[in-house]
């Protein structure tokens, strides 16, 4: 047995079981090293063997998901994905979570969760173009529910805005079982000449290993073994939960990080680098181990020259820190002096803290000495991947939400009241505080589209066509970035997911996100690309979260399969739990696609007077799991009704050509609170009336209502509901209300089922039915009160 | 024409005001740490947030090389556009009367808004038309105009308010609506909004280009 290097007192069993491992992973430990591993090597195998870090829960899972097609350009595996989205330009996207640093310190958590996805973004040199986050809180009505959006709102603009990245899209639901365990993942875009694209193996014995960036402080330390890998515990049912966690959450500053992206992106531009890789969870630790694995090289770092925030660091302390805003990357030695150029001209501190070398081994010296060697397969590839044993949950796992609605409520208050419903009223008081327009590609807002919609090419990037730099006129209406026969190529995205309908039916609830967030792209005439996911879970050691999670990725794997949409990139955070319970299991969706011309984008409000309002598509409504249900106090029982993935795509499909030919006006996606509330959000967005009758013809066509004329199946031990409330109200995928013209609603028809339902004009909307009670009728003055109930949260 | 868009560490819309000055002219970035303002005829100073607007938003930009020439060229009469952070930026080098505190709403607002050009007879709104409005995004924390009582009397009396918050618009608490203000010799134009998001129809509104089309009339119309 070698010497251990560095050790005073090698640590113990114990020890590895506090940082996390298993006492089997301790002995499987020993074995890889061939003795005990002192200090330095301890605390990096907890990290590289956290959950957080190796997936060992759901590796195997995820080898199930479909990850190849014809527009992939990087696939999972890399910092982010990658699809050709033409004009010789890839775009470069991921979703990551930040849920526990969020649930300890919303702001910083938040905050750092989009630095960290947008280092994952430049880390391939691609410049980012978008951040869009999905967020997840208990009920509103609890102060620390208010305390978590108002810091986690706060830190992803604070991060956004400040480095110049338009937050263009998300979405936020407010549900009890995220009361103490909130959600926050965050999703980014960026763009780069396809060829430039960089990946993160170390290559080249001999090169230089030079860290970039921020210096290097005792923050985060144990970020993604302590508190990414673990239940959060009992908290108290105050902002003072998880307290005692708060040093391990880090800080971030984005002035720190613009600077180390503009540096970054130039050293690739001028090809200085041989692989580049972004320091996030695990620090220093993960980042060369994952080189060096990728490059099957070795890596020896002295952590002596590592630029130190606070004097006296230990050398495990400075590899595993998680410190923001670093980066790392291999440079030949020739280059080293114009890299350490550029960090100059950046303002961001540059170190060569080591070399490549062929021993496939991770070494750590401390000015020369040695105090750690490790084989680097050992670090990231040996960890052991664990079976899950899923079993199905026999009874009720969640508690039944209190009723809001009255059993006897009229179609009416049921619409004002989903309108104003924490899930469904408009997100404009979180949305205003994002910047959703610096760099100027921003074709569609938040509230104007289903999708936000991006210019592949900055709008403001030169005269219009045919007109010289002096002469070049500006009249109004005519300027636009290319001549006016010019398409204008754009990409679209879409995050979404649903954890109640997936906590019903983990297979078909995953599906229907899916699903959402290609019709959301239809609806602004986008075709899918590439999918990325964020699978948000509770404690996947318990049968029935091992459950949820592998009927999940099912899910996922068969619809992203049909709409060939592979997943490109991703990411899982498991033990979300708190004392109270597990999350909804939550997958989070976000969907990348290509649009010819974004002249032509699709808008989800009515927009002129007269125009014929249709429903299109498959779809089947019902209560389950639907908003209308939860507001009635109904338990979460029963299966999702079984979905047509090749009929709704179907649609998807016609619905895209229809809002790419330019016949359609407005296309908006059926989705939480049914067909009254699409009718009613098409309303609000175009500010304008309309006039519906739900008719005979709906009823004969709708499947589940022949199926279950009195309402949705497995619906136990509520009033039922009179008939016209499904139809009103009921969930499911494949539905769009579209407006537009008869010649365009015909066409349509041709291709996927187009039932008429009315006009848009005048300022009420009104649905009547051919049920027993009357019509549905709001002024828009209503509508707009009910929806903006968010704002009086931001008083 | 040329327009030079200086570029401090921790700019965000220098590459929009750069795209937005090119529709009606050349452009090209001016780095922080030069002192060569490269021959520009008209400087615009960009908004984000220049050296992380850590003190105080402009505080540390306004003692840039970049700054120190164009604080000169502006004594000169060089013509100077600051948007936003660049607005800042300008007051805190006192070009421009005044200052911005944190907004009314406390918080980071994002809205479009609609601003009166109640001065056109200025450098930078001559090819606006009598009582025009404009549809211009405004994105900012720290964008409410403050100025002591006798320097609002007479900026007002001046002539040196160009644009307001049109009636329901001021989000941010502006004194007496003030959404962009000029300097006594009028080369010297600050507002809040961000013209040069509003040049494509694509992004919903080309009203910005009227401040640029403007500064491009009066360049060339000194020349001729």
């Amino acid at each position: 047995m070698s010497d251990t290097p560095g050790a005073v007192v090698a640590p113990s069993a114990e020890d590895a079981l506090a940082l996390g491992l298993s006492r089997a992973e301790y002995e499987l430990v020993c074995e890889k090293q061939g003795r005990a591993p002192n200090r330095v090597e301890l605390a990096m195998y907890s990290l590289m063997w956290s959950e957080h870090c190796a997936y060992k829960h759901s590796k195997k899972l995820l080898r199930t998901l479909p990850t190849e097609g014809p527009h992939v350009v990087m696939g999972p595996g890399e910092n982010a994905g990658a699809v050709d989205v033409g004009d010789g330009l890839a775009c470069a996207f991921k979703v990551e979570s930040h849920n526990h640093p969020s649930a300890v310190e919303p702001f910083q958590g938040a905050a750092t969760g989009v630095g960290g996805i947008l280092r994952d973004i430049f880390a391939i040199g691609a410049r980012p173009i978008a951040v869009l986050d999905s967020l997840r809180f208990g009920e509103p009505s609890s102060a620390r529910t208010r305390y978590l959006l108002d810091g986690a709102v706060s830190g992803i603009a604070h991060y956004g805005n400040s480095i110049g990245v338009p937050t263009v899209g998300g979405e936020v639901y407010f549900e009890g079982p995220y009361e103490q365990n909130c959600l926050v993942n965050a999703m980014a875009l960026g763009l780069a000449p396809r060829e430039r694209l960089m990946r993160s193996a170390a290559a080249g014995p001999g090169n230089v290993l030079v860290l970039f960036g921020a210096s290097t402080g005792r923050d985060g330390i144990g970020g993604a073994s302590v508190l990414a890998s673990a239940e959060l515990g009992q908290p108290d049912a105050d902002a003072e939960a998880g307290a005692d966690r708060r040093p391990t959450v880090q800080v971030g500053d984005p002035f720190e990080e613009k600077k180390l992206l503009e540096c970054s992106l130039e050293l690739l531009q001028q090809g200085l680098l041989v692989s580049l890789q972004d320091l996030g969870a695990a620090g220093l630790t993960s980042s060369a181990s994952e080189m060096a694995s990728k490059g099957a090289v070795g890596i020896d770092i002295d952590v002596a020259e590592v630029p130190l925030r606070e004097p006296g660091m230990e050398p495990f302390e400075v590899m595993v820190s998680e410190s923001q805003e670093r980066m790392l990357c291999v440079v030949e030695p020739a280059n080293v002096e114009a890299v350490m150029r550029l960090c100059r001209k950046w303002e961001v501190s540059g170190a060569a803290i080591g070399e490549v070398t062929d021993s496939r081994r991770m070494r750590v010296l401390v000015a020369g000495e040695l105090v750690g060697d490790m084989p680097v397969s050992a670090l990231v590839d040996d960890c052991p991947l664990y079976d899950l044993q899923p079993a199905e949950p026999t009874g009720q796992l969640y508690p039944t939400p209190p009723p809001v609605l009255r059993a006897d409520a009229t179609p009416r208050e049921m619409l004002l009241c989903l309108l104003s419903c924490p899930n469904l009223a408009s997100r404009r008081p979180l949305f205003e505080r994002y910047d959703a327009i610096v760099q100027s590609r921003t074709v569609r807002r938040p509230e104007q589209a289903d999708a936000a919609v991006l210019a592949i090419h900055p709008l403001g990037s030169g005269p219009p066509a045919g007109a010289g730099p002096t002469g070049a006129r500006a009249a109004a209406g005519t300027a636009s970035a290319a001549g006016a026969a010019d398409p204008v190529p754009a990409i679209a995205v879409s995050i979404d997911g649903n954890g109640r309908r997936v906590a019903a039916d983990p297979y078909r609830g995953t599906i229907a996100a899916v699903l959402e967030c290609a019709s959301n792209l239809a609806c602004v005439g986008a075709e899918p690309l590439a999918t990325t996911n964020n699978l948000n879970f509770g404690n996947p050691e318990k049968p029935h979260i091992a459950w949820q999670l592998s009927e999940s990725v099912r899910g996922l794997g068969d619809a992203c399969r049909a709409l060939h949409a592979p997943i490109v990139g991703g990411n899982v955070s498991l033990y979300n739990e708190g004392a109270s319970g597990p999350i909804y299991p939550t997958p989070v969706i976000g969907m990348v696609g290509r649009l010819p011309d974004a002249r032509r984008a699709g808008r989800l409000g009515f927009a002129n007077d007269g125009e014929t309002i249709a429903l299109v598509g498959p779809f089947a409504p019902a209560l389950q799991a639907g908003e209308l249900a939860k507001l009635r106090g109904e338990p979460l029982v029963g299966k999702l009704a079984e979905i047509d993935l090749k009929a709704v795509r179907d649609a998807q499909l016609a619905v895209r050509d229809a809002v790419r030919a330019g016949g359609l006006s407005s296309a908006h996606d059926i989705a939480e609170g049914g067909l009254a509330v699409a009718l009613a959000e098409c309303c609000l967005a175009g500010n304008v009336g309309a006039e519906v009758e739900i008719g005979p013809s709906f009823w004969q066509k709708s499947p589940s209502e022949q199926r279950s004329p009195s309402g949705a199946p497995a619906r136990p031990s509520v009033e039922p509901v009179a008939p016209g409330v499904v139809a009103l109200f009921g969930e499911g995928p494949g539905g769009f209300v579209v407006s537009g013209s008869p010649q365009a609603l015909r066409e349509l028809g041709l291709r996927t089922l187009v039932r008429p339902l009315g006009t848009v004009g005048g300022d009420v909307l009104r649905i009547a039915t051919d049920g027993p009670q009357e019509a549905v009728e709001a002024t828009l003055a209503e509508l707009t009160e009910a929806h903006g109930a968010l704002w009086e949260l931001f008083a | 024409m040329k327009f030079g868009v200086l570029q401090f560490p921790g700019s965000c819309d220098e590459v929009d005001a750069l795209g937005a000055a090119r529709r009606v002219g050349d452009a090209e970035l001016l780095w922080h740490g030069a002192r060569d303002l490269k021959g520009a005829d008209a400087i615009v100073v960009p908004g984000g947030f220049s050296y992380g607007d850590y003190l105080r938003a402009g505080a540390i930009a306004r003692f840039s090389p970049a700054m120190e020439s164009v604080i000169a060229f502006a004594g000169d009469g060089g013509i100077v556009l600051g948007i936003c952070n660049g607005f800042q930026v300008l007051c805190e080098a006192h070009l421009l009367p005044g200052a911005l505190l944190g907004n009314a709403n406390r918080r980071f607002t994002f809205r479009q808004v609609e601003l009166d050009v109640v001065n056109r007879d200025t450098i930078f709104t001559r090819a606006c038309t009598a009582g025009e409005r404009l549809s211009v995004p405004a994105k900012h924390s720290w964008g409410r105009y403050y100025a002591a009582e006798d320097t609002l009397a007479a900026i007002e009396r001046s002539g040196q308010v160009v644009l307001r918050y049109a009636a329901g618009e001021n989000f941010n608490g502006s004194l007496n609506d003030i959404a962009g203000v000029c300097n006594e010799a009028g080369n010297v134009f600050g507002l809040m909004p961000h013209p040069e998001h509003a040049v494509d129809e694509l992004t919903g509104s080309t009203d910005g280009l009227r401040i640029f089309e403007s500064i491009r009339l009066s360049v060339e119309g000194v020349r001729v």
